[in-house]
């Protein structure tokens, strides 16, 4: 349940970014949340409209954008896009190849994506 | 008069905060020669009294300090200070995990001349596994009363750390734990993990643990000359 930590985060961003381009308010957050960043978005989401009250985000709509797990296989050199990861089929072996020296690329970001705002 | 609206493309990373913190702290720390290991796992596991065993036998050659992290109390700094090794506790108040941040606070307490830099994480092994501490090393503990189909499910905690200790195999011949099994499976998720398995009561990989992290601490210094 460290998703309140990571939504503190995203609200002192949020901000920032709101500050600079002179917003009076945000009407949208589009996040990019990785498979693998173990953030659960449900939880995130609850966070998210807890803490935006008061805020000047405080009706803004949140949009989550899961990106998925990707792999680069040292064997082939090959980028392997994954199924899901919670499936008792997932294999962290190259469906290539078969090698099992293959490395994490991406799918534990965490990114505030993009704004909508009003001036 | 109408609002107008706009779009702002951001991109920016949530954690970046963090991850800024963490390098300082890191670089700080390898400039010194301060090897810092961050230690991941559930309740429960065996990490402080690893580190009782670990500190016992490095503490008459190396210089050790430990940063505990737990919700509440200064249970474990205790047990650590009585061992004879400096320790210094944060409470979370109810924070699931460490964040750079907290370090950063209490840094400039660390002694410069330390060897090993231990931080005991809050018990769990989710989510800390999602803030970097500045550690040079990453611990995943794992012990055997725990059950050996862990990594699969807490895959981060896996792909993050560069060692993976099996802690409590003095019960391996008692409980339904396979421990070839449970290698196998934290070596599909993460090939380079090193593993080592040991027991705090009878003594099994104490020291293959140590020469390991006497060979890191090595390393370190090897880089900084």
């Amino acid at each position: 349940m460290h998703e309140l930590s990571v939504v503190a985060d995203l609200f002192t961003i949020i901000e920032e970014q709101a500050r600079q381009a002179g917003a009076t308010r945000v009407t949208r957050v589009r996040v990019l949340i990785g498979e693998l960043s173990g953030v659960v978005p449900e939880l995130f989401r609850t966070a998210f409209h807890s803490y935006k009250k008061g805020t000047i985000a405080d009706k803004a709509r949140l949009e989550v954008k899961i990106t998925r797990v990707k792999f680069k296989c040292h064997g082939c050199g090959q980028e392997i896009k994954t199924g899901d990861i919670s499936s008792p089929d997932f294999s962290y072996a190259c469906p290539f190849c078969g090698s099992k020296e293959v490395e994490l690329i991406s799918g534990r970001d965490l990114y505030l994506e993009k704004l909508e705002i009003e001036t | 008069m109408e609002k107008s609206k706009k779009e702002v493309l951001v991109l920016e990373d949530i954690l970046g905060s963090n991850k800024k913190i963490a390098s300082s702290i890191r670089k700080k720390l390898e400039d010194k020669g301060i090897l810092a290991v961050n230690l991941l796992s559930s309740p429960g596991s065996g990490k402080t009294t690893l580190l009782e065993r670990i500190g016992l036998r490095l503490k008459d050659h190396f210089k050790v300090g430990v940063i505990e992290g737990d919700i509440e109390t200064e249970r474990d700094a205790e047990r650590i200070r009585k061992i004879g090794l400096p320790a210094w506790q944060i409470t979370t108040h109810g924070a699931c995990h460490l964040e750079a941040k907290m370090l950063a606070r209490i840094f400039d307490q660390i002694p410069a001349d330390l060897d090993f830099l231990f931080i005991e994480n809050v018990g769990n092994l989710v989510c800390p596994a999602s803030f970097d501490l500045g550690e040079s090393l990453r611990f995943v503990l794992l012990s055997v009363p725990e059950g050996d189909d862990k990594p699969r499910k807490y895959p981060e905690a896996f792909i993050t750390s560069q060692v993976f200790v099996i802690t409590k195999s003095d019960l391996l011949p008692y409980l339904p734990f396979d421990a070839e099994r449970v290698t196998a499976e934290a070596l599909e998720i993460n090939p380079k993990l090193e593993v080592f398995r040991t027991s705090a009561l009878t003594g099994e990989g104490i020291d293959a643990l140590c020469q390991y992290l006497e060979k890191k601490l090595q390393e370190l210094r090897t880089q900084n000359a």
